[in-house]
C-alpha cells in the first residue's frame, strides 16, 4: 500500500461520497491520479462496495438478529473456507467471521421473527455435515456498527463565532 | 449616581471586540454555516473524558496546589522536553492555569507596570493587547504582510524596540493567519533581542498544529532563550479541549512565582477534574506516540488543502497557511472592506465568516475561515462562498 493509496481508503472509509475532485485538492495530488488508484482499489478488490450504514430500528423495516457460534470440523487442505462459503452464501447472513477461541464461526443472520431464525438454524445450518454444534444468541441492540455509533447524541455545541 | 461613570477608564474604552459583534449577527441569521469558529469540532477523545468522569467518582472534587497537580506539572516538562525540546523544571518553572488565556493575562500583569510597551505581531489573537491595557501597559503593534507569509521579521522587529519595551509576544502558529515562525526566522528574532533586556512571550497553543514538512520549533529551545521566553500553552487545540479551561505557562522561576501569586488570589487553582483530563492527554499521548493528536492533524491537513486550492481557485488570494486552523484568503479582488465582505456574505450567502479586522487593523482587507469542520460542512460553505465571489471578485 502507498501512503497515496492509505490516504484515499481513510477518506473513503469516512465518507464514500467525497468526490476525486476533492479528494485530489484534500492531498494535494493530481485528480487523474486519485481517480486511477481508486479504481485500482477497487479491480485488486481492497475496495469492495460503497454501501451506506442504516440504523433499521429507526425504520419501521421488522427483523430479528443473532449472532450464532457455530463450532465445525475443519476439512483436509481446504480448512475452513469451504464451510465458511458454505454457510455465508445464505442471503440471510450477514456477516461470517474466523474466530479463535471456544468456536470457530461468528455468524450473524437476519430474519423477519425469530422462527426464521429458529428454522434458519434447524434446517440450513445444523444439518451441515462439518457443522458439530451452533449456539444461538439474539441480539436485543445494535449501539455500533462498523465504527459507527448508530444513535449518537454527541453533537456540535460550538457558538458559531469564536476567537 | 450614574453607574457608567463608575467603570474603570480602562475597561469602559476598551473597543468592543469584533468578532464579539459579528457573533450577535450570525446569531440572527437561521440556516447560516460557519466558518468563525475558533476551536476543533473533534469532542475530547473519550479516554480523556472517561478518566475525568471516573475521577469524579473517585472523589476528586477539590482544590489542588496552586501551582496545578504535581503529575500534570511532571507531564507538561515531559512533553514540552519531548515535543519541542525546552526544559523547565516541574517543580518552579511550570503553572497550569485556566486555559492559555489565563497564562498570557498572568504573563502580563507579572511583568509589565505602567508605561511599558509590549510589541504584538498583528493580525493576531485578539486577547493580548485587552491584556497589556488592562496590566497598564501599552501594545505597539508590528505589521505582518501576506508577502512574508505573516512571519515576524527581525528587521521590523528591530524597528518597533524602544527603551520602554518589556517584552515581545510570539503568537505563532498563528491565529488567525495560520503563519508559522521557521527555525531561521526565531535565529533572526533571537538574535535581535539577545542584547536587550525584553522579554518573549511565546503563545504556542497550535504548536501541534503545523503542516508540511513545517514543525513547531519553540523559541525557548534556541541557545540562551529559555531564561527570559515564557511559554504558554494548552489543551485546548491539540486535544480538543476548549471547554475544560485547562492550559499552562513555562519560564523562568520567579516569573512563574509572580504568575502564581497572581493566580493562588484570582483563580486559586484550575478545575481539579479538567487537570486530571489533561493528564491523561499527555500521559496516553507519551505512550501511544500522541496518536489522538496525529488522527486530527490528519484530517486538518487535508481540509487545509482543500481550503487553500478552493479559495485560490476562486479568485480569493490564500498564502498556504503552515500552521493553525485557519486561511486568511485575501478579499481585494472584491473592493469590499472585510467588515463589508463578511456581513454581505452572510447576507447573501448565509455564510459566517471573521473579518480579518477582528485582529487588528492590519487584518483589513482578510476574511478568517476555519477550517475546524466536517468536509461535508466545509463543501457546503465553500459551494456558498464560490457564488458569492462569482458575482463579486473582478
Ligand atoms: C492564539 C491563541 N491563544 C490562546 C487561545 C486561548 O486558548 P485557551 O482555550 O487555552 O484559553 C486561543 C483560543 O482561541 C488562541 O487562538
Amino acid at each position: 500500500m502507498t501512503e497515496l493509496e492509505n490516504n484515499i481508503l481513510e477518506i473513503l472509509s469516512d465518507d464514500h461520497r467525497v468526490t476525486a475532485e476533492q479528494i485530489s485538492a484534500m492531498l494535494d495530488v493530481d485528480v487523474k491520479e486519485v481517480e486511477a488508484t481508486i479504481k485500482a482499489l477497487e479491480d485488486r478488490g481492497v475496495i469492495v462496495k460503497y454501501n451506506t450504514i442504516i440504523n433499521w430500528e429507526k425504520t419501521d423495516r421488522e427483523f430479528v438478529a443473532a449472532l450464532i457460534e457455530v463450532k465445525v470440523v475443519p476439512q483436509r487442505d481446504q480448512g475452513f473456507d469451504v464451510i465458511a462459503e458454505r454457510i455465508y452464501r445464505f442471503p440471510e447472513v450477514q456477516s461470517v467471521y474466523l474466530m479463535s477461541g471456544d468456536y470457530d464461526l461468528a455468524v450473524t443472520v437476519e430474519g423477519k421473527t425469530m422462527k426464521d431464525i429458529a428454522y434458519f438454524v434447524a434446517e440450513r445450518l445444523s444439518p451441515l455435515e462439518s457443522v458439530l454444534s451452533t449456539a444461538t444468541h439474539f441480539i436485543l441492540k445494535k449501539y455500533k456498527v462498523e465504527g459507527i455509533i448508530l444513535d449518537d447524541h454527541e453533537q456540535d455545541h460550538r457558538l458559531a463565532v469564536s476567537p | 449616581m450614574n453607574i457608567k461613570d463608575m467603570i474603570s477608564p480602562i475597561i469602559r474604552d476598551m473597543p468592543p471586540s469584533g468578532i464579539r459583534r459579528f457573533f450577535d449577527l450570525v446569531d440572527e441569521i437561521e440556516g447560516a454555516v460557519s466558518l468563525g469558529v475558533g476551536e476543533p469540532d473533534f469532542i475530547t477523545p473519550w479516554h480523556i473524558r472517561e478518566a475525568s468522569i471516573y475521577s469524579l467518582e473517585e472523589g476528586y472534587t477539590h482544590y489542588t496546589s496552586n501551582w496545578g497537580l504535581p503529575g500534570l506539572r511532571r507531564e507538561i516538562a515531559r512533553y514540552l522536553s519531548h515535543r519541542f525540546n525546552v526544559d523547565y523544571n516541574p517543580e518552579d518553572q511550570i503553572i497550569v492555569t485556566v486555559g492559555a488565556s489565563e497564562a498570557i493575562d498572568l504573563a502580563l500583569r507579572a511583568i509589565v507596570t505602567t508605561g511599558d510597551e509590549v510589541l504584538v505581531p498583528e493580525p493576531s489573537y485578539v486577547s493580548y493587547m485587552p491584556c497589556v491595557e488592562m496590566a497598564g501597559g501599552r501594545v505597539v503593534p508590528i505589521v505582518t504582510k501576506a508577502d512574508d507569509e505573516f512571519r515576524l521579521t527581525a528587521q521590523a522587529l528591530r524597528e518597533t524596540i524602544t527603551p520602554r519595551t518589556k517584552a515581545l509576544i510570539l503568537p505563532y502558529p498563528n491565529n488567525p493567519t495560520g503563519g508559522v515562525m521557521l527555525r531561521s526566522d526565531l535565529e533572526a528574532i533571537a538574535d535581535v533581542l539577545e542584547d536587550t533586556d525584553i522579554l518573549v512571550l511565546s503563545d504556542e497553543i497550535y504548536a501541534e498544529l503545523t503542516y508540511g514538512d513545517t514543525t513547531h520549533v519553540s523559541i525557548a529551545s534556541l541557545p540562551g532563550m529559555a531564561e527570559r521566553t515564557v511559554v504558554i500553552s494548552g489543551f485546548s487545540k491539540a486535544f480538543a479541549m476548549t471547554g475544560w479551561r485547562v492550559g499552562y505557562a513555562a519560564g523562568h522561576k520567579d516569573i512563574i512565582a509572580a504568575m502564581v501569586k497572581i493566580h493562588q488570589y484570582t483563580m486559586l487553582c484550575a478545575p481539579i477534574m479538567s487537570q486530571i483530563a489533561a493528564t491523561e492527554a499527555l500521559r496516553a499521548g507519551y505512550n501511544d506516540g500522541y496518536e489522538d493528536i496525529k488522527r486530527m492533524h490528519r484530517e486538518y491537513d487535508r481540509r487545509r488543502r482543500l481550503m487553500v486550492k478552493s479559495f485560490n481557485d476562486m479568485g480569493l488570494e490564500c498564502f498556504e497557511p503552515r500552521g493553525a486552523f485557519y486561511v486568511f484568503p485575501s478579499i481585494q479582488r472584491t473592493g469590499m472592506s472585510s467588515d463589508e465582505f463578511c456581513e454581505r456574505l452572510l447576507q447573501e450567502q448565509k455564510v459566517a465568516v471573521v473579518p480579518g479586522n477582528a485582529f487588528g487593523a492590519s487584518g483589513e482587507g482578510f476574511i478568517r475561515c476555519s477550517y475546524a469542520y466536517s468536509i461535508d460542512a466545509l463543501t457546503e460553505a465553500l459551494k456558498r462562498i464560490k457564488v458569492f465571489a462569482e458575482k463579486y471578485v473582478r
